[in-house]
């Protein structure tokens, strides 16, 4: 195009020569900077690059890389923004040099021409230019293979194009916050929008600072005000660009602009990749929202990827991610020269999918696919013609036989399938416990749909960054959950549970309902299941440790979740199951149990009454009753309330669960008390591992007393969870002075280090977030022969040890164990001896300082509760600090301490830390 | 060793010059009045006479400087003339009379520019951001000592913060009086971790430092007993241990910060008046968290604090003749 006809003000077609970077930027490292004469386009006139090139420091070094990562920016940043990847690969290449082992890269990292410090020629660029642009660059450069393009916002668009033309060089691409498509159905983001508008343009881009000022303005948390100066360097004047202006008038809105075929051109040949890939997202991004995501994902399937919640479109500046990059290209084989994967070794397997996308270790290894004992659904299709009792709902009352429930999964399946439902769609389901949950489950599972099951209690916002991260195509909801979904503009198709009003329905967005499926499924007919490596669904965590995370489970190992409950608690067809904590309450049907969820507010466990668990034991005959640890505490208080019925049902139950949470042994006893003939079970586990260790309240006490009969000094403390559960392996990943787990886990007892499990039933892996799964599944190995099957790991984020029983003990979190001076402490063990301090209810340890030099603060319910939070007095100071035998800098008396909603028990201690260091240098005294 | 420890009529400089005589060096000191320690001999002279500092240090092996002109106000030149001008004489008769080892005293507010330390170790001395006129001048005179440090003069600063014990007029006695007057005051909720020294602790590690030197001369290390406690259990423990009533109000540091800029400006114009009850470094450094990384310190000058915070408050009490609780 030429100038004429250009949108943008005279200034933006000034030319200047390129230079090199003012010296100080921080971050900068001027030996990496050059300039780099290339002949432009169809004219062959000489043009100046301005790069980032860590290649003669590699020299310097003596090392030579296995391959190079070519760098580029987007619009309007310049090779400033890849800064600490240079220095990242850099210090790695330093280190191999003096270890003589590792791989090393080189770094690549231009300026795009009419930006940052390369030429300004005047030339108003488009997409076609630009990737012409590059290649020339790299053919001055000699640049051979393998090369791993690397690319931001439109600059990753630049970067797929020269991936497109070069796959002989190419090894695999990394993409940060981009697009490559902008699907029809989408408007164009809001922000661009705007800025495209007639007379903005020009304003906006070139003659004021506007775009650049409010694209920094974009970074979560804000940029340093240093940092930002660095980004504006080279865009100082009008004059310095025009290339801003370029960029954004060079988005192809419409098939009529003239870079469209170019983008559809590179929008196609991505999908003929096939190179390993890295796709790393900032979700908070007004431009590249998850869409742009998902649209490249559906283009390279094998791609991995890690969605980082909390950053945004400036994800270079919001996260570390230069490590997780160089991490990533640990794992290639750049020798092949296309880049294949690491064929051997214990890689393989998690860098298939450790974004969760699908296949993955293979849980066939190791015989399991043997003994699979049918597929979720088989109960349903065993009993399909009983008229016994399957489920009841309690409120409003409702008893669904086998029978009947058989038959509504097989047409809800048949139905959603005709409703566009395809296998592998995500469903995200947004119904209350009930049966209507349960049927529209199992035939999603039935189908090969993937269930997304998030817990009420994250709270709209924790629910709608769950809901968007999971990506649902259909959404099935109630009514409160569909409003929601419409408040915040929740993807996916929308589904009923119940017929709506048509009003009701068009407001919502709603195109079916469940009654509606049901009709359409009459004829029950269905596809083939899913194989038993398919993912069956994604279930969040609680976010009481850290954003939710989607854990990502196939069918078989939700099978093997079934099987480690029907062994462990011999739970069976005819079983009475009251499904009081939700995880477990899903797969009642599975295990073939007439099961029952007690009436209670789902969003606030602790709502559960003693009567509403009594009314429904008695409604399925109940022989095991699981309830959640938040429900605890109130059933056992409001038991006075116990009709002699009542008492009568609650006299059959022959095993009782606590699950989710430790409970306090005298909590288990008196709901123990409830159910005089049951034995109460508290077992061990998480989202990722539902079942993993178990003990029983004997069990418990027979564990204090031989604690209590080992030497002083020799007992870590914590809570005792049980012995492994069926074929769970326990291990522990020692802790060093630092407080890190040591990268060999071991069973050696006295311990105490990270818990590390192994299990059929683990999950598949987290959702999109390949990074958190490399530190989760680093225990893992792949199967090199039948001999040695494959072993999946979890590494856990908790810690404790094992006792020379074989039980294992939890001693708190990973991120809050403590490290003073002295030694690593963790919180668990004081919290206990302290929380026997008498007027003292539950108890926080938390650290405050630098790690390694940390002091010790306890933070402390009192009963009675305290009126505002204080300092302890001082006969309660001395008090903690003898029970507990640690030096404790401060003792602080809240009048609650802030715990998370679904277990009602997981004290926020990296909150209350933070907490404490603020009150205790001297900010004011308010509640954490 | 011969060894000269200057400013030993003071509370800390008494107990240093018993600690390293006890240790079996032979120890001079040097100050206006006599030092009252046992077993030593004085030197009587002032820093700010030359004549007076080069026959003190004559024939030593070694000096430990403690003599510094200590309060929370006063004439800017005075401070200037003992705490940089003295040092500065100390360190021309060192190098004159070929003295090898200096242990330089100085004090934490030499690094602290008013906001909390938590768990920092020792900074650089800054002077132009040191609050008060003693923390300035010690942190010009800790820069020049440093300064000086060579092979033929080996130079450690060690900062011991909130030294107290029983016979501490400077600190113990002050808070004692004020809270039997009802005068004392805590700033906001008094949880601002404070960290401190006990006297024995105090001398025993300048002692460590002595004989350290040759191996890290040329650092800094802060000394405390590693023990941070929130100011107003730390006030509470000592107004206990002397069988007084703690302090049970408060005022909002903000205020105190503000009201002490005003008395010192008053106290400015009111030549030989007492001390302030209230300046604005007090009220920083009774508002702000205050405690140090103590691993390097301890590790380089190999030493353990031998008394705990509460033997400490023990003994105080004993001193006292408060009966225990």
């Amino acid at each position: 195009m030429s100038h004429g006809s250009s949108r943008l003000p005279r200034s933006a077609g000034r030319t200047a020569p390129a230079s090199l970077p003012p010296a100080g930027l921080p971050g900068m490292d001027a030996r990496f900077s050059r300039l780099v004469e290339v002949a432009d386009g169809d004219s062959g006139r000489p043009v100046t690059w301005h790069l980032l090139d860590n290649g003669a420091v590699l020299d310097e070094l003596g090392v030579t890389p296995v391959g190079t990562m070519l760098c580029v920016h987007g619009n309007p940043t310049w090779s400033y923004l890849w800064r600490e990847l240079v220095g990242a690969a850099t210090d790695a290449a330093t280190t191999a040099a003096e270890t003589g082992s590792g791989d090393v890269w080189r770094v690549i990292a231009v300026d795009q021409l009419e930006m940052g410090f390369s030429e300004r020629t005047g030339i108003e660029r488009g997409l076609e230019r630009r990737v012409s642009d590059l290649s020339a660059l790299t053919a001055t450069l000699e640049l051979s293979g393998p090369v791993v393009t690397v690319g931001h916002d439109w600059g990753g668009v630049v970067s797929m194009g020269w991936a497109v033309d070069h796959p002989d060089e190419l090894a695999g691409v990394v993409l940060l916050n981009t697009a490559i498509h902008q699907p029809e159905d989408r408007a164009i983001p809001w922000p661009l929008r705007l800025t495209l508008q007639r007379g903005m343009l020009g304003r906006a881009t070139v003659a004021t600072p506007a775009f650049l000022e409010t694209t920094l303005a974009l970074a979560h948390p804000s940029l340093e005000s240093d940092v930002k100066n660095g980004y504006r360097a080279p865009y100082r004047s009008a004059d310095r660009r025009g290339g801003i202006g370029a960029f954004v008038a060079d988005i192809p809105v419409d098939e009529r602009h003239r870079s469209w075929n170019e983008l559809e051109r590179i929008a196609a040949g991505v999908r003929e990749l096939g190179v390993p890939s890295l796709m790393l997202w900032g979700p908070r991004d007004p431009i590249f929202s998850d869409t742009y995501l998902d649209d490249l994902a559906e283009r390279m399937p094998q791609a991995d990827i890690h969605r980082f919640e909390g950053a945004g479109h400036m994800i270079a500046e919001d996260v570390d991610y230069a490590p997780v990059v160089l991490d990533w290209l640990g794992g290639l084989d750049p020798s092949t020269g296309s880049g294949e994967l690491l064929a051997a070794g214990g890689l393989l397997d998690q860098r298939r999918s450790p974004d969760g996308a699908g296949g993955g270790f293979d849980t066939a290894a190791g015989g399991l696919l043997d003994q699979r004992k049918g597929p979720l659904w088989s109960v349903l299709d065993e009993l399909r013609d009983s008229t016994d009792l399957a489920l009841v709902d309690m409120k409003p009352r409702r008893d669904v036989s086998w029978k009947l429930l058989s038959t509504g999964v097989r047409q809800l399946a048949a139905g959603l399938l005709r409703a566009g439902v395809q296998p592998g769609d995500r469903v995200s389901l947004l119904i209350p416990p009930s049966a209507d949950l349960t049927a529209v489950l199992y035939a999603c599972l039935r189908i090969g749909a993937v269930v997304v099951v998030a817990d009420a209690g994250l709270g709209v916002p924790g629910l709608t960054r769950a809901v968007r991260g999971a990506r649902p195509d259909h959404v099935i909801g109630a009514l409160p959950g569909l409003s929601v979904a419409r408040a915040f503009s929740w993807p996916g198709q929308k589904i009923s549970v119940a017929t709506l009003p048509r009003a009701t329905a068009l407001a919502l967005g709603v195109r079916h309902s469940l009654p509606e499926l049901a009709r359409l499924g009459a004829d029950e007919s269905l596809p083939e299941p899913p194989s038993a490596s398919a993912v069956a669904a994604v279930l969040f965590t609680s976010g009481s440790t850290g954003p939710a995370k989607g854990v990502v489970y196939t069918h078989a190992q939700l099978e093997a979740v079934r099987d480690a409950l029907a062994s462990k608690y011999d739970i069976g067809v005819g079983t009475g199951l009251v499904a009081g904590f939700a995880p477990f309450a899903l797969l009642g049907p599975a295990l073939g149990a007439r099961s029952v969820t007690p009436d209670m507010n789902v969003t606030s466990p602790r709502t559960l009454t003693a009567k509403a668990t009594a009314e429904a034991a008695a409604a399925v005959d109940a022989t095991v009753v699981f309830l959640s640890p938040a429900a605890l505490a109130n059933v056992v208080a409001t038991s006075d309330a116990l009709g002699a019925a009542d008492t009568a049902a609650l006299a059959v139950v022959k095993t009782f669960l606590s699950a989710g949470a430790p409970v306090p042994e005298a909590l288990l006893a008196a709901a123990g008390r409830l159910m005089p003939n049951a034995t109460p079970h508290t077992p061990y586990g998480m989202t990722e591992g539902l079942l993993m260790t178990d003990i029983t309240l004997e069990g418990i006490r027979a564990a204090a007393d031989d604690a209590a009969a080992l030497p002083e000094g020799e007992h870590a403390g914590g809570v005792c969870v049980g012995a492994p559960a069926g074929s769970v392996r326990v291990r522990i990943a020692g802790l060093d002075e630092h407080g890190m787990p040591a990268a060999e886990p071991s069973e050696q007892s006295g311990v105490t280090g990270e818990i590390v499990l192994s299990a059929p039933h683990l999950k598949q892996s987290y959702d999109r977030l390949w990074a958190t799964n490399r530190i989760a599944d680093a225990d893992s190995v792949s199967a090199e022969s039948v001999d040695a099957p494959a072993e999946r790991w979890h590494r856990t984020g908790d810690v404790g040890h094992l006792d020379a029983q074989g039980r294992l003990w939890v001693e708190g979190r990973l991120p809050h164990v403590i490290v003073t001076a002295g030694g690593v402490v963790t919180p668990v063990g004081p919290e206990q001896k302290i929380e026997s301090v008498l007027g003292v209810g539950r108890v926080a340890l938390a650290g405050i300082g630098p790690r390694g030099t940390q002091q010790l603060v306890v933070v402390l319910e009192t009963d009675p509760p305290a009126r505002r939070p204080a300092l302890a007095d001082p006969e309660l100071g001395a008090a903690v600090r003898h029970a507990a035998g640690l030096d404790i800098a401060a003792v602080l008396v809240v009048p609650v301490l802030p715990t998370d909603i679904r277990h009602n028990s997981k004290i926020d201690r990296t909150a209350l830390s933070r907490w404490a260091e603020g009150v205790l240098s001297g900010e004011k005294l308010t509640a954490p | 060793m011969r060894v000269l420890v200057t400013g030993a009529s003071g509370f800390l400089g008494g107990a240093v010059a018993r600690e390293i005589a006890g240790a079996g060096h032979q120890v001079r000191t040097f100050q206006r009045r006599p030092s009252g320690v046992v077993g030593v001999d004085d030197s009587l002279g002032s820093l700010t006479n030359r004549a007076d500092v080069s026959r003190a240090v004559e024939g030593m092996d070694a000096v430990v400087h403690l003599a510094a002109k200590v309060s929370l106000a006063g004439e800017p030149a005075d401070f200037e003339a003992v705490n940089v001008e003295g040092t500065r004489t100390l360190l021309g008769a060192m190098r004159d009379a070929g003295v090898g080892r200096l242990v330089f005293v100085s004090s934490p507010s030499v690094a602290h520019a008013g906001a909390s330390i938590a768990g920092d170790d020792a900074r650089p001395a800054d002077p132009q951001h040191a609050r008060g006129e003693y923390a300035r001048t010690k942190a010009l005179a800790e820069l020049l000592a440093l300064g000086a440090d060579s092979e033929p003069l080996r130079v450690v600063a060690v900062r011991p913060h909130l030294v107290w014990g029983p016979g501490d007029t400077q600190l113990v006695e002050r808070i004692v009086e004020r809270a039997r007057a009802g005068r004392l005051p805590l700033l906001d909720s008094g949880a601002a971790l404070i960290d401190s020294t006990y006297i024995d602790n105090a001398a025993s590690a300048i002692a460590a430092a002595l004989e350290r030197v040759d191996a890290v001369h040329g650092n800094a290390y802060v000394i405390t007993n590693g023990e941070p406690r929130p100011v107003a259990d730390l006030l509470g423990g000592i107004c206990a241990a002397a069988g007084v009533a703690a302090p049970a109000w408060s005022i909002p540091a903000g205020v105190a910060r503000a009201a002490g800029s005003v008395i010192e400006a008053v106290w400015r114009v009111k030549p030989g008046a007492d001390e302030p009850p209230m300046t604005r470094f007090l009220a920083e450094q009774l508002s702000t968290a205050h405690w140090f990384d103590q691993r390097r310190m301890r590790a380089e000058l190999q030493w353990q604090p031998a008394v705990s915070l509460d033997e400490g408050l023990r003994r105080l009490a004993a001193h006292y003749g408060t009966p225990s609780r």
